[in-house]
């Protein structure tokens, strides 16, 4: 094949595996907007404590299979305790209000794993190399890393799982209906603790996953905050109500930054996916002002 | 050791809260002759693993200095510390917080451990009388002491750093003249920082006829795909890392490893190869050269002294984790350090103040003096973990050496011995012209150095 | 409360429609900005006035900004640091380039700069709303930041990229020293404030509020959503553009593009919601905690604490503290620290009888 065809195709496929890496990210503030219409601003720095958690688990000594068990519990925990600590009091208060919250939450997340664990950049081994398929390269000439493909595979059934909770079970509907009243739900009788408790026990959860993947790529350390922020534009694109719109706008995301950056980039000096993808929102959100698939609303009077 | 430490640390915290209030009531009196030194770390955050070791470096020395040796002359070193998070507007804030110590005293020296914090004070120094200790950062042409004559570059600059890269680079080419077509990409963080070596870099480049490809990325760099893509379709001899939190430098390794890219043409920035950014990579950090100026290792006799003195034998260190004594942020901590207190005495001396508190100026003069002879290392301790340099008036930058290290997988080799830039006059040249453009822009009248 | 408003009348529509309505507080007012103005530069100390009271007055201003946008337009946005950025170096270009500039006037053209930049970014909200606009809007402050780092003109070539901010010097005197500073800020601040009231209180307040409101209702009643979103964009990236260039001057001093981060845009947002939506005193308030309370808690931690403990583990702890105090004033004052004063005002009034 052509080399330029051959290294194109390269950047868009790697592109498209780092996108499914922002997903991750942006899964865990669609659950919980969706069943409260709260932007989760810790979801960053949940990410971070999760994956120092599960790592501190280890370094005491636990295997990889009961430290895993371990901080999902705890993670569970932590969504049990944001419930009853800081949204029961703050039923039916503004987004607004909700969204400095989660602020809070997040700065006191940052500030108890680092108390806990301490400073240090520790290093996850998942067992999972982070180098290239030799023979998916010899076959293509392509260089595509395992961990990626693994990424991707778990991205890709954690949304599956997610959707099929969301659209087929009851609790789905109970989660759609609180997102769209909180007094409304309680007052047809469902029960806004449990399923609030749920859902951030939830993405807790998606949050280690997501810790978990990118600590094996990068160290488990403080900058995994800032993931959040990658997956802005994702959340845009996607929609926030959506589940597997975040797949969707992961993957277009991830592939239209990296060719922005290695195609365009060069003739600005580079640097220019740090705003690309948000360049890329806003003309997304010139047609679609809901995102790609967000749910469209009829404004009255 | 994890357990030891967490049940250190609450134990630890549970006495310190119960008997604050106390503590805070019993301010003591000053009594004997102290000398004030500020601690503007940055511990929590994405630059806490390089704050916690520098200034854990620093504030361990000034302790071991007084418990070692009663002080410096008898004059007894005290500290108060502020976060600054790394950030330049908390660290302007730390700056007028302490600038006058607890003790009544005013500062002699700042040192902010980073560029961003380094800029954001550097105007300050001459009206306040401080003392700005760039410990191999910040800005390149302070080392032009006639018009910076409070700013420091004691630990040599980014463009000494980046020459002497380059010549590590001919070395291992077998001679200057093989770099000739080379290919080496400068793959850096998109920041000021990223892009201060680039003037030397670049003329270096012209006059050995190397291409020279400047790719950046975008903070926080957790994501460097399309960087490494990039390079992987330049298929660049060397790659010249400089990056900054360890995120972006692991994230680097990882990422040279995804394409294939040899680690042993991988040379990382001072502030971009430490334990901290090496560990987390794992594998993919083996054959990664990084340049240092303070040489990690606990076998300097000052650094085990130290770990004796401050882990064994009693319970004074400041690291959490004992561990990271010796690390290379610890260890540049403690170079870093070594120089305040030898300006110190120097000051002592040169104004006829030995066993006295000295002012700023004072401590400058002191600071400008510093001659840190190959016997002098020796007798502190630390021979062959900094290099020996001399300041002088117009000259505030130090050795302009660095050795090479690479990292084995479990720690770090030593593959060179002291080395500078291939023409240290050239960089002088432009270290001198810069300069002079901030002078003439800025009204400042160069100071006569005879 | 010194007074009582129970049985006063205003008797002409001129004296119903003031500014601030009741004398006493008028008196007030003109009590604390002439104690700011005329005691604190003297008796403060210089690490009060540089290292607090400044940037807390310009942080103030452009959380004013903010509140204009977001609390009465009621525009969710987070491209306020790149506004203070166009601010801040648009202001070193024009002392750099037109040295004959007086200080002020280049202030002012800084101002307009940021507004004119702030009106383009602004034409998102024309389509889209809520969060999704302030996720575009951030489009503005990574875009301004990477402009201004990338060109080298903007800061006159410089080889390390930062700016060195210029004296201030107005009518020949040179403003250098921290109280002198001081007091040029707080000026600005004061009348900029003064003007935000009054467009408050005028009719474009009463417009950005009824957008903010419900803006199909708004539109249905013949006001030009066109004309008042972007005017409100205007507006609010004048005051950042503004409060920028001082925060730069005044605080900074030499300043690298890259202090004007996406996390300076959200600790504005957080002064305008915890200070209160919609309020002129909440974006005091509002920046007094966000900025000074990590900076007191850092003091107070390491005056009562001292070495005793990992320095460390305060600084984490110190995060941890801030966080709930955070959670614990949302969940007692959802709307904010205006609205706490306002309780408390309204308390004193009646006191001592109690409600």
């Amino acid at each position: 094949m052509d080399p330029e065809i051959l290294f194109f195709l390269e950047v868009l496929i790697g592109g498209l595996l780092a996108g499914i890496m922002y997903s991750l990210v942006a899964l865990g503030f669609v659950l919980i907007y969706k069943a409260s219409s709260v932007f989760n601003f810790a979801q960053g720095a949940m990410v971070f404590f999760a994956v120092l958690s599960f790592v501190g688990f280890m370094e005491l000594g636990l295997h990889f299979w009961l430290a895993l068990p371990v901080t999902i519990a705890l993670m569970i925990l932590v969504g049990m305790a944001t419930e009853r600590l800081v949204l029961r009091p703050l039923v039916n208060q503004s987004d607004d209000t909700l969204l400095m919250a989660t602020i809070g939450l997040a700065f006191v997340l940052e500030g108890l794993a680092q108390m806990a664990w301490g400073v240090e950049v520790r290093r996850l081994d998942l067992g999972i190399p982070d180098v290239p398929m030799m023979w998916f390269a010899d076959l293509t000439d392509i260089f595509v890393s395992t961990l990626d493909v693994v990424a991707g595979v778990v991205a890709g059934v954690m949304v599956a799982a997610l959707a099929l909770l969301f659209s087929k079970t009851k609790i789905g509907l109970g989660l759609r209906a609180v997102a769209d009243s909180h007094a409304a739900a309680q007052s047809i009788g469902i029960p806004l603790k449990h399923i609030w408790m749920m859902v951030w026990a939830t993405a807790g959860i998606v949050a280690l996953a997501a810790g978990m993947l990118w600590g094996a790529r990068s160290g488990v350390q403080f900058a995994l905050v800032f993931l959040a922020l990658k997956a802005l534009p994702v959340l845009i694109i996607g929609g926030f109500t959506s589940v597997p719109g975040v797949i969707v706008a992961g993957l277009i995301v991830g592939a239209s930054e990296k060719l922005a950056e290695v195609y365009i980039g060069p003739f600005f000096g580079g640097g220019i996916e740090g705003w690309a993808p948000y360049m890329l929102a806003v003309l997304f959100l010139m047609f679609r002002p809901e995102g790609l698939f967000g749910e469209k609303l009829i404004r009255r009077v | 050791m994890q357990v030891s430490t967490l049940t250190r640390r609450a134990a630890g915290g549970v006495a310190a809260f119960a008997t604050a209030a106390a503590m805070f009531a019993a301010a003591p009196a000053v009594a004997e002759e102290e000398q004030y030194f500020p601690v503007p770390s940055s511990r929590v955050g994405p630059f806490s693993a390089m704050g916690t070791g520098y200034y854990g470096g620093i504030i361990d020395f000034m302790n071991y200095t007084n418990i070692k040796h009663g002080g410096v002359n008898g004059v007894k070193l005290v500290w108060a510390e502020c976060e600054t998070e790394y950030n330049a507007a908390r660290t302007v804030e730390c700056y007028q917080r302490l600038l006058t110590g607890p003790n009544g005293q005013k500062m002699l020296v700042f040192d902010t451990l980073g560029t961003p914090g380094a800029y954001a004070v550097i105007n300050r120094m001459a009206e306040e009388e401080t003392v700005l200790a760039q410990y191999g950062y910040g800005r390149t042409d302070a080392a032009d002491g006639t018009v910076w004559p409070w700013v420091f570059n004691a630990a040599s600059h980014y463009w000494s750093q980046i020459g002497m890269k380059m010549q590590f680079m001919a070395d291992q080419e077998g001679g200057v003249e093989n770099m000739r077509g080379k290919k080496i990409v400068h793959l850096h963080i998109d920041s000021a920082y990223g892009r201060e070596p680039l003037p030397a870099m670049r003329q270096i480049s012209e006059d050995w006829g190397i291409e020279l490809v400047e790719i950046s990325i975008p903070p926080p760099g957790l994501e460097q795909q399309s960087q490494w893509l990039q390079i992987r379709r330049e298929r660049p001899d060397w790659v010249t890392f400089w990056g900054a939190g360890s995120g972006m430098n692991s994230t680097g390794m990882t990422n040279a490893a995804r394409m294939g890219f040899p680690r042993e043409r991988l040379v990382y920035v001072t502030f971009g190869g430490a334990e901290e950014d090496m560990v987390p990579a794992g594998d993919a950090a083996a054959g990664t050269f990084v340049v240092a100026n303070a040489v990690p290792g606990r076998d300097f006799p000052l650094i085990a002294d130290m770990y004796k003195t401050l882990y064994e034998d009693s319970d004074e260190g400041n690291m959490t984790n004992p561990d990271r004594v010796g690390q290379v942020y610890y260890n540049r901590g403690v170079g870093a350090a070594v120089m305040w207190i030898e300006a110190l005495k120097n000051a002592q001396e040169m104004s006829g103040k030995v066993g006295k508190a000295v002012t700023g100026a004072e401590f400058r003069d002191g600071y400008e003096a510093l001659d840190m002879t190959p016997a002098k290392l020796e007798e502190i301790g630390i021979s062959g973990m900094v290099a020996p340099f001399k300041l002088s008036c117009s000259k505030h930058d130090g050795a302009g050496k660095f050795r090479m290290m690479q990292w084995n997988g479990e720690k770090f080799d030593l593959v060179t011995d002291w080395m500078g830039p291939p023409d240290p006059t050239f960089i002088r040249g432009l270290v001198e012209s810069s300069a002079a453009k901030f002078a003439s822009e800025n009204g400042v009248t160069a100071k006569e150095c005879s | 409360m010194y007074y009582t408003q129970a049985g006063r009348h205003f008797t002409s529509y001129s004296s119903d429609s003031r500014l601030i309505p009741f004398a006493e507080d008028r008196i007030l007012l003109a009590a604390i900005f002439a104690f700011g103005l005329f005691v604190l530069p003297f008796t403060a100390s210089d690490y009060w006035l540089s290292g607090i009271l400044i940037p807390w007055l310009c942080l103030s201003l452009v959380a004013l900004g903010q509140n204009i946008l977001m609390g009465y337009a009621g525009q969710l946005s987070l491209g306020s640091a790149g506004f203070m950025a166009a601010g801040a170096f648009a202001c070193y270009n024009f002392e750099l380039r037109l040295e004959w500039m007086p200080f002020p006037v280049s202030l002012l053209l800084s101002g307009l700069v940021a507004a004119a930049i702030g009106v383009l970014f602004g034409l998102p909200s024309l389509r889209v709303r809520g969060l999704y606009l302030a996720v575009a809007t951030l489009a503005s402050q990574f875009f301004i930041v990477w402009v201004i780092d990338k060109f080298g003109w903007f800061k006159n070539y410089d080889s390390s990229g930062i700016i060195t901010a210029q004296d201030i010097v107005i009518l020949g005197y040179e403003f250098t020293t921290p109280a002198e500073m001081y007091v040029v800020v707080l000026i600005i601040v004061a009348l900029l404030t003064w003007l935000a009231m009054n467009m408050a209180k005028g009719s474009i307040g009463r417009n950005w509020m009824a957008v903010r409101d419900m803006d199909v209702a708004a539109e249905a009643m013949g006001l030009s959503l066109l004309r008042t979103k972007l005017q409100a964009f205007a507006i609010s990236s004048f005051y950042c553009g503004v409060g920028g260039a001082l925060f730069a001057f005044t605080f900074l001093q030499s300043v690298e593009p890259v202090a004007f981060d996406i996390l300076l845009s959200f600790r504005i947002l957080f002064m305008v919601i915890i200070g209160g939506l919609g309020t002129i005193i909440g974006a005091y308030l509002g920046s007094g905690f966000i900025l000074l309370l990590p900076i007191f808690l850092n003091i107070f931690f390491h005056a009562v604490v001292g070495d005793a403990i990992d320095a460390t583990i305060i600084s984490a702890f110190e995060q941890v503290i801030f966080g709930v105090m955070m959670i614990l004033f949302m969940i007692y004052q959802p709307l904010g620290m205006a609205r706490i004063l306002e309780n408390t005002l309204e308390r004193l009034r009646a006191w001592p009888f109690r409600r």
